[in-house]
């Protein structure tokens, strides 16, 4: 562990390894997928990848604020399933009152987008004012809204009504000039993400509070504030994730989002923010889960390993974007 | 199709009987949460056994404990023996590994073991062995997807969460299809999931610009895979064969879909038939000591009514 909070400067040479490490494996990928299918970089493939990455994509962008803030959320996996099983109910529930139509869709995403905020103000609010642990916080609620969808469930799948199902695929599967609204979304997530974490101040006083809290205090940063926003705000991103899952297969059950809290964080430590805070990064954890993404879809689209090694490809692949990025620094 | 292979054990049965009657006897049920669709199912026909064994045997008392993980199945376990004082345990091991010398304990102890579905690593250690039939149902998916493509054809397979259960369904499908002239083009695992599923099969779809047929071998994985089929609007695959007879799917065989053809059951509900096999034999004189092999049976749209369930989550 090195006490870097912000990237190295070297002036006119190359840009540092942090830079071009999370680039270059991805570099890799794409040349090593391109050659081992050739209908790799067809549109479909391209769409299906970018499409399915929104998910964990928009997810690690909330994310990305949290680490630098200093803080961490293990809850979204669950939050997620959570909030996309108390969406499918209320859609069902409403559908004889609204018919199925826009505004029965518009109260599905509203619910889905009041449930995120809530979810994300509660973790932020135990970890702010009652001063627990993140960790610990968002362990338990993780755990919470996994039971809790699980009990919604009754044990099984939520699904949602058929006809209402047929309406709303097309918020996964279609999009404005063949670009899907998945992608549109996640990549306007990412541009306001950036924006945000780089041009205003509320992304320097996040990196200012990750990196030292009681310097930021006494700086005049409401520590507590910052802190409770980027919860707010990841969970608000999961209601939008959830809002684009549910059109896709139209059900909830216990193994929704399973491990989607630790890709989120893979990606964004794989992106160059630190995991201890004071240093984030939004369009490295782009790159992040895009790699997270490609290394499935290359598995799946060649047979060059045993099924039962995806696992330690993925795991190899991680550690080795982390250590590109760390360069020569490695040593230490 | 459902056939009993009993090996007598008297002295276990004797042993039960003699102390049995008068007070009330505990049965404690420990099974796995219901963290997907199967075992959902499972935990509901668990506690609709419990509930309906309950007003049967007066004499009775059940308790029933889920847990989230090995370890956490092992503390409920300790829990029963010490607190409940049980006479006899069901236990349906989230693994065989961990379970083994926890659930050997308690058969030390004198208490009547029944184990279901994975078997643990050490033989020998249950009084009643009740299970679905893995091989079976792996070998009637093989020979359905035989009898279905005569003419043999392109196929890809999804396979389940990486187990000894998986294994053994996809070794004898492969020996089922084994000389027809169905050539697997890829297996992949889905691990029971629909999205995963879902994310394998839009990949297998841009592999391969033919696809005949498709093991999905599990209900939620065929729930994925068709709905990336859709998506891609492909019209060359003929059908999706799932498999545990989820209500869902079997309501779409009964009714004719002919993506879906036909469904192989693997039922959650074996966990009823063990712990009503357990209370007959602390409650009476009948033996049931053994094994109990729950066959894998070929669901069509003849006979689909009779799989389908309206009541369980599954």
């Amino acid at each position: 562990m090195s006490d870097t909070t912000a990237p190295p400067r070297r002036g006119f040479t190359l840009p540092p390894m942090t830079v071009i490490g999370p680039v270059l494996a991805l570099v890799l990928l794409i040349v090593l997928g391109a050659s081992l299918n050739s209908n790799f970089l067809s549109a479909a493939n391209v769409t299906n990848v970018l499409a399915r990455s929104a998910f964990i994509g928009i997810i690690a962008v909330g994310m990305t604020f949290v680490i630098t803030a200093g803080g961490l959320d293990l809850s979204v996996g669950s939050m997620a399933a959570f909030v996309a099983g108390l969406m499918i109910l209320v859609m069902n529930a409403a559908l004889p009152t609204l018919g199925i139509g826009l505004p029965l869709v518009l109260l599905g995403m509203g619910v889905a987008l009041l449930a995120g905020l809530c979810a994300g103000l509660l973790n932020g609010l135990l970890i702010t004012k009652l001063g627990i642990e993140a960790f610990i916080v968002t362990l338990g609620s993780m755990g919470i809204y996994r039971s809790l969808v699980t009990w919604l469930a009754d044990g099984g799948t939520l699904s949602l009504n058929f006809e209402l199902r047929r309406f709303i695929r097309p918020i996964y599967f279609d999009g404005l000039f063949g670009v899907t609204w998945p992608i549109i979304v996640f990549a306007l997530v990412v541009i306001i993400g950036e924006i945000v974490m780089s041009r205003t101040s509320f992304g320097r006083h996040a990196a200012a509070v990750g990196s030292n809290e009681h310097v930021s205090h006494y700086s005049g940063i409401s520590v507590a504030r910052v802190r409770l926003v980027t919860y707010v705000m990841l969970g608000l991103l999961v209601g939008i994730a959830t809002i684009l899952y549910v059109p896709r297969l139209g059900s909830a059950s216990s193994s929704t989002g399973v491990l989607w809290e630790l890709e989120a964080i893979a990606a964004v430590i794989i992106g160059g923010t630190v995991l201890k805070g004071g240093f984030g990064r939004v369009w490295g954890t782009v790159i992040g889960v895009l790699i997270l993404s490609l290394i499935d879809n290359i598995l799946n689209l060649t047979s060059l390993v045993s099924p039962y090694l995806n696992g330690a490809i993925q795991g190899v692949i991680i550690v080795l974007a982390v250590i590109l990025q760390r360069g020569r620094k490695a040593s230490s | 199709m459902t056939f009993m292979k009993m090996t007598l054990s008297a002295t276990a049965l004797a042993l039960m009987t003699g102390s049995a009657m008068a007070q009330t006897q505990v049965i404690g049920v420990s099974i796995p949460a219901a963290t997907h669709g199967w075992a959902g199912g499972m935990n509901f026909f668990a506690q609709d056994a419990i509930n309906r064994l309950e007003e049967v045997y007066p004499d009775l008392d059940f308790v029933l404990a889920t847990a989230s993980d090995p370890a956490r199945q092992v503390n409920d376990i300790e829990d029963m023996v010490a607190t409940r004082n049980i006479s006899a345990l069901v236990v349906l091991p989230f693994e065989s590994e961990p379970l083994t010398a926890p659930v050997q304990a308690v058969s030390d102890a004198g208490i009547w073991v029944t184990v279901v579905d994975r078997g643990l690593s050490v033989e020998g250690i249950e009084d009643l062995y009740v299970a679905g039939d893995n091989p079976g149902f792996g070998r009637v998916s093989g020979e359905y997807m035989v009898s279905a493509m005569p003419e043999g054809g392109d196929i890809v397979v999804f396979r389940g969460i990486a187990s000894t259960i998986d294994n053994e369904r996809v070794d004898n499908f492969m020996a089922a299809i084994e000389g027809s002239n169905i050539n697997v083009l890829a297996a992949e695992h889905g691990n029971w999931n629909r999205d995963t599923s879902f994310e394998v099969m839009q990949d297998f779809l841009s592999r391969f610009p033919n696809i005949d047929a498709v093991w999905a071998s599990d209900d939620d994985m065929a729930l994925g895979v068709l709905a990336a089929i859709e998506a891609a609007g492909r019209t060359d695959i003929r059908f999706v064969l799932g498999g545990a007879g989820m209500k869902e799917m079997i309501a779409r065989t009964r009714d004719g879909d002919p993506m879906i053809p036909a469904n192989v059951t693997y039922p959650p509900a074996m966990i009823a038939t063990a712990i009503e096999l357990t209370a007959v034999g602390l409650t009476s004189n009948a033996p049931v000591a053994g094994e109990f092999i729950i066959g894998s049976v070929l669901v069509t749209p003849d006979n689909a009514a009779d799989f389908y369930f309206p009541d369980s989550p599954f």
